[in-house]
């Protein structure tokens, strides 16, 4: 950490206890963010709306409470957060990344984000994601691109923050919050912090009410956290989940105290380890990172257990059959009539085909049409009922396994961020491919978490992910933590995005650094 | 699963289906991928499902039962609110009966 540390890049529970000791203020510490997203957001591109005014009048209200009796602080009280532009926000601004909810104002709040408030939490702001949630780098979004605050070692190229949840890793980990809310239908959540050297936990299908979210494919959607800790999941999932009955699929069950499971025993603690995520032309690197993670659980006293997960090669296909077909059915409600864009036609079908042809971006449009496709008379039978049969034995596996195992251990992705751009010219297949490892915790409806690992040779952050038994976060963040432990947690990188707003003492360091060829020292401090 | 090469014709008619207009380029890129991505989710054929049922619900969970009862509405100003185009708390569209 940098000495001259500032109040935005302390972890969230950091933060929750220096509030609790009167040591900071919540003002203090959303102006701080407040003042870095300014710094930075020309540059990363994180936030598509910024809620200055809301934040400080929460945070003021946060100080209240504090000043009052700092017992009766909630659990996030005073902790400034970035919102996913996915979560309904009650009178602010939410597009998904779509230009067709245009200037959509929500008239209510979603369950999500409304238990944030409840606990006591401060809105910062909406941040970018890819259209409808639908890709692996937030280039989909239709307003602009968000970058990763992470670069290769001596290089200058501006890299993806992973997708669809990118605006969320990038602003957590240059700093921009302590904590955003995400979404995951494949990969979502897993895969940005894997990109960012953040942390990102998926829980389990019906943990988090999904009601205000905007749907991409609801038998997948789960809404969770990325933040810079494990400690600091735990502690955001804790206040995101809830038995909601505006949700049909949210799931009456207690969820245990996070925060104090970190702290109990590993040791005996059973990890598989699946031989089919040994996939072809797996990098050296990412075996690397793998085997790295093996040693780490072998050395904290858990036994590691070689596993089968027979249909994990099935589960990308079958996703795709399943997702963009939900996605169809769910994103029928855009038809310029009750809210968001409408395009002039010459008559009503005009109008809804004018619309929703304005109004969507390519990949979308490719997955509305793949899903009217596969679930068009005829061709129901082939493509969806047997992606549904598929899920089945894809969920059977994971069902033997945790028959011996307490989790599962692998990669979270098959290579680091990419450039901006690079594949553009790509076959959507390739993009596809990110969410190889990803995609069958989603199919079979189970909670995986992302943790860093450590470096590529470029110097860019890895994940390992872990996956755990139905209802089991309490399980697979315990194990998070061990990997933390040893790995230790990613710092926030050298700020080569602070522009003229940050602040001068800042400035005048990065002016020298830039005349000392800052990548060596980049390197170090990484280090 | 159906071997099928989908030909320009079908994406313009799948298009219409979804309402969404393709202008003509738009059509034969969008044949070539969905082309693309269809072969490739062809994998599955090879996987045997003969008596496997169709995983709809990987919660399991019972769906809960309430009183069957109104427990919202009767906000006409927040449901328009965003309506591209009302009138008299309505929301208005292109003539649709001649």
């Amino acid at each position: 950490m940098s000495k001259t540390m500032s109040l935005n890049e302390l972890t969230l529970s950091d933060a929750r206890d220096k509030l609790r000791a009167k040591e900071i203020t919540a003002i203090e510490l959303t102006e701080a963010c407040l003042s870095a997203i300014e710094a930075a957001n020309d540059a990363l591109k994180a936030y598509l709306v910024v809620t200055g005014d809301k934040a400080l009048e929460q945070a003021k209200k946060s100080d209240e409470r504090l000043a009052a009796n700092a017992k009766d602080a909630r659990a996030l009280e005073g902790i400034p957060l970035g919102i996913k532009d996915l979560f309904c926000t009650d009178g602010v601004r939410t597009t998904a990344g779509s230009h067709i909810l245009g200037n959509f104002e929500p008239p209510y709040e979603s369950t999500v984000t409304q238990n944030l408030w409840d606990a006591g939490a401060v809105m910062l702001g909406k941040l970018n994601m890819d259209e409808f949630a639908m890709g692996s780098s937030t280039e989909t979004s239709y307003y602009g691109q968000t970058v990763n605050p992470w670069r290769a070692k001596g290089s200058d190229e501006n890299l993806v923050p992973g997708g669809s949840s990118g605006g969320s890793s990038s602003a957590v980990a240059a700093g921009l919050c302590l904590g955003a809310t995400a979404s995951d239908t494949g990969g979502s959540i897993r895969q940005p912090a894997a990109f960012t050297g953040t942390v990102g936990i998926k829980p389990t299908y019906g943990r988090c009410s999904r009601y205000g979210m905007v749907a991409f494919a609801s038998s997948l959607d789960q809404a969770g956290p990325i933040t810079r800790s494990i400690k600091d999941a735990a502690l955001m999932l804790q206040a995101m989940a809830s038995y909601d009955l505006k949700d049909s699929t949210s799931v009456d069950r207690p969820l245990p105290d996070l925060e104090k499971a970190l702290t109990q025993k590993f040791k005996g603690l059973k990890i598989g380890v699946p031989k089919e995520y040994r996939v072809d032309g797996m990098s050296k690197e990412i075996e690397a990172l793998w085997e790295k993670g093996i040693d780490i659980y072998r050395q904290a006293g858990a036994e590691i257990v070689d596993i089968s997960l027979p249909h994990t090669k099935a589960a990308l296909p079958a996703y795709y059959i399943v997702a963009p077909a939900e996605a169809s059915s769910n994103l029928a409600r855009y038809d310029g009539v009750r809210y968001g864009l409408r395009a002039n036609g010459r008559d009503i079908v005009d109008m809804y085909e004018e619309t929703r042809s304005h109004g969507f971006g390519a990949e979308v449009k490719r997955r509305i049409l793949i899903g009217t496709y596969v679930l068009s008379a005829g061709y129901y039978d082939a493509y969806y009922l047997k992606a549904q049969k598929v899920r089945s034995l894809i969920k059977r596996d994971f069902d033997d396994a945790f028959e011996t195992v307490d989790v599962v251990l692998t990669p979270t992705t098959p290579t680091p961020a990419f450039g901006l751009g690079s594949k553009k010219d790509a076959d959507p297949v390739e993009m596809y491919l990110n969410d190889i490892f990803t995609v069958t915790v989603n199919m079979a409806g189970l909670p995986g978490l992302s943790v860093p690992g450590g470096l590529s040779a470029e110097g860019l952050p890895l994940g390992l992910q872990i996956i755990g038994k139905p209802f089991d976060e309490a399980t697979v963040l315990r194990a998070g933590q061990v990997i933390e432990d040893a790995v230790g947690r990613m710092p926030i990188p050298e700020p080569w995005w602070a522009g003229d707003a940050a602040k001068p003492a800042d400035n005048a360091k990065k002016k020298a650094e830039a005349a000392d060829n800052a990548p060596e020292k980049k390197a170090k401090k990484k280090k | 699963m159906a071997k099928s090469e989908i030909d320009e014709a079908t994406v313009r008619r799948i298009a219409h289906l979804a309402r969404v207009k393709v202008t003509a380029e738009e059509a034969k890129s969008l044949q070539r991928e969905l082309n693309g991505i269809l072969s490739w989710v062809e994998e599955l054929n090879a996987i045997p499902t003969d008596g496997v049922e169709p995983l709809t619900s990987v919660g399991g969970a019972k769906l809960h039962m309430r009183e069957d009862v109104v427990t919202d509405g009767n906000k006409p100003a927040a449901v328009l609110k965003n309506a591209p185009k009302s009138e008299d708390g309505f929301f208005l569209v292109p003539k649709v009966i001649e």
